[in-house]
């Protein structure tokens, strides 16, 4: 990585790539990582979807004022209309009001899922990395045990014990079985980053192995860090409605996933109910999309070499 | 050849741990899985079978770390208990019969996947904003972030239930006989795993090709690659040969474990389409809590993964000369 000759304490985070000419047009108060991550555009495009869904899920009680949308309000199998704008589903239920208010279960349940994934893995991943000896050799065992037990079978196996888990349930067991992945990423970036100047420095100076773990290393892979953690978030999305599609999740919450578990339930494929499956597939498919922009952003300004494609041309 | 060693004792500490999960998770729930399973199926397992079933799970009146050798020596038997759902059915043939369906089309799925993916990543990298770089990738990669799920759903609903090209469900049409020599027969299966591997091929490549490609650009930075063209050799052979052979590594790493979650991802496929494969039947065994049914089917995932993995290792020691 470019940032190990960075003084310590210093918080660098992704290798800012600021044009100067653009640099000088913005003025605004933001962070240099900020403004480079908006500057590649598909992250920027990324960044606007993702804007747009959590003001979905944040206004959720103002765009479909419902107590409780898994009521039956209508009519059934409503096509699309001025009342319920993504029609009904066969029970009557407002498709729209399902697939607003799941907006919020699904990303947060997301979200807090990526977080959890990620904290669990930074502790492993860097103590590993930075102790060594005997503790990194068990944790690194752990990890490539976790890594290679197939995870979806898992998950499911354990759902069906846990018999119908809720929204809190599945954040869980999505945690305790995806770690891994980010953990090997972050120790073998830790083993990297230890041997580097500035945390000898550190060494030398007497700071704990904690503090420098923390405030050393950490901080020197934080575009590692963020693009794992979107990671974690886009894959428990897609795990939590994946669960809930196929009916092991809580079918009471009104969840994206839910919503396609009652539309396959209802056999919405061969009566031709479209309404009730590709409004809350199509959300889900945009907020994973919208990360997955946002990983390939980052990737570009953290790695030159995937840059400059008008300069290059062929690559040769 | 050391290293081939190491790896075989750590998928044997794997296997282990993976059977040992396999027998705590149920212990770690409330109440003893036989007597839940008996309530409901009341009647059709007799007290006999029960009892078997027990010592089959290693639920016997015992401490525990006998009841966890008695559930070993059971595996070691080949002993996975009987399915319910299936009742009375052996478990293994119920995975016997479910597997072959599932490698055949998430196997040779995955594979296509993987292939195509590469293949289209390396002249991605090669061509760079050419094409298929700049078409093809972005829209592989759009479809590659749908959730699998959906993505089958939709294709189900326009190209089989719209424009009834594809049959709707099933894994053939079960008004004919199964006869493996007659073409009807083979035409029909042909014809009803095709939707399926088209939904696990299109969403898997985007994910290979962007691997693939990110891989080559790094490699074409290297020097070899200059010296390489200096020489004058082909193009073919320095892209093929040179960067390609280079590149593909950590792809090969990425495919043995995908080939693990080929069989997570075709439960979903599965799902969609009513295919009889090894994900059909674990939803199914959990949907009618057949606990002997979902524990053997998890196993046998496990252990297929494993086996994917060594064998990724083999591999990857053939070309990588470092690794011997």
């Amino acid at each position: 990585m470019e940032h190990s000759n960075v003084p310590a304490g210093q918080t660098t985070v992704v290798a800012p790539v600021i044009h100067p000419k653009s640099a000088r047009r913005l003025r605004l108060p933001v962070p240099d990582w900020l403004r480079s991550i908006l500057h590649n555009r598909k992250a920027a495009a990324g960044i606007a979807i993702l804007v747009f869904f959590t003001l979905i899920a944040l206004f959720a009680n103002q765009l479909a004022p419902t107590r409780n949308a898994a009521r039956i309000v209508g009519p059934g199998s409503q096509a699309p209309s001025a009342d319920f704008l993504f029609g009904t589903s066969r029970q009557g239920q407002d498709i729209f009001a399902q697939v607003v208010h799941g907006a919020r279960t699904s990303m947060a349940v997301g979200f807090v899922t990526g977080t959890v994934i990620m904290l669990i893995a930074i502790t492993i991943g860097l103590t590993a990395g930075y102790v060594g000896g005997w503790i990194d050799e068990l944790l690194s065992l752990i990890t490539n045990v976790f890594l290679i037990l197939p995870g979806l079978p898992l998950i499911i196996v354990v759902a069906g014990w846990l018999n119908r888990p809720g929204p809190f349930t599945v954040v869980l067991v999505l945690s305790v079985t995806s770690w891994a992945y980010a953990a090997r990423v972050l120790r073998s970036q830790t083993l990297t980053l230890r041997n580097s100047e500035f945390v000898a420095a550190a060494r030398v100076v007497g700071e704990p192995s904690w503090r420098i773990i923390m405030f050393e290393i950490l901080p020197n892979m934080t575009s590692l860090v963020v693009s794992a953690w979107i990671g974690a978030v886009l894959y428990a999305i897609l795990t939590e409605a994946g669960l809930e599609f196929i009916g092991l999740g809580d079918a009471n919450a009104v969840t994206w996933g839910t919503t396609l578990y009652w539309a396959q339930n209802n056999q919405a494929l061969l009566t031709g109910n479209w309404w009730t499956f590709i409004p809350p597939g199509m959300c889900i498919a945009l907020v994973g999309f919208s990360l997955t922009l946002i990983n390939y952003g980052i990737d570009e300004i953290t790695n030159p070499r995937l840059q400059n494609q008008e300069h290059e041309g062929d690559a040769k | 050849m050391r290293f081939l060693v190491r790896r075989t004792g750590f998928y044997m500490v794997a296997a282990l741990i993976a059977i040992t999960l396999n027998f705590f998770i149920p212990r770690m729930m409330s109440g003893d899985p036989v007597t839940a399973m008996f309530a409901r199926f009341q009647g059709r397992l007799e007290p006999r079978t029960m009892d078997a079933l027990r010592e089959t799970f290693g639920f016997v009146d015992a401490p525990i770390h006998e009841q966890y050798f008695t559930y070993l020596q059971n595996l070691l038997q080949g002993n996975f208990g009987t399915s319910i759902t299936a009742f009375p059915a052996p478990v293994t043939e119920v995975i016997g019969n479910a597997l072959v369906w599932t490698l055949r089309l998430a196997g040779t799925a995955t594979i296509v996947s993987f292939v195509g993916g590469t293949l289209l990543g390396i002249f991605a990298a090669w061509k760079r904003g050419r094409f298929s770089d700049s078409v093809i990738l972005p829209f592989l990669s759009f479809i590659g972030a749908f959730p699998y799920f959906f993505v089958a759903m939709l294709l189900l609903y326009i190209l089989a239930f719209g424009l009834k090209w594809f049959p709707l469900s099933h894994a053939y049409d079960l008004s004919i006989r199964v006869d493996w020599g007659s073409p009807e027969f083979v035409m029909s299966v042909l014809q009803h795993a095709a939707l399926p591997a088209f939904t696990i091929v299109i969403t898997g490549m985007g994910g290979w090709m962007l691997g693939m490609r990110n891989n080559m650009i790094g490699v074409l930075g290297e020097d070899y690659i200059v010296m390489a063209q200096a020489k004058g050799l082909s193009d073919r052979r320095v892209m093929l040969t040179y960067a390609a052979r280079n590149a593909i590594l950590p792809s090969v790493t990425g495919f043995a474990m995908s080939l693990g979650f080929a069989i997570g991802g075709a439960l979903l496929t599965e799902i969609v389409f009513s295919y009889p494969g090894i994900g059909f039947w674990l939803l199914s065994a959990v949907n009618g809590r057949d606990y002997p049914l979902m524990q053997g089917i998890f196993l046998m995932i496990t252990l297929a993964v494993l086996l994917a993995n060594f064998m990724a290792d083999v591999i990857y020691v053939m070309l990588d000369p470092r690794a011997r």
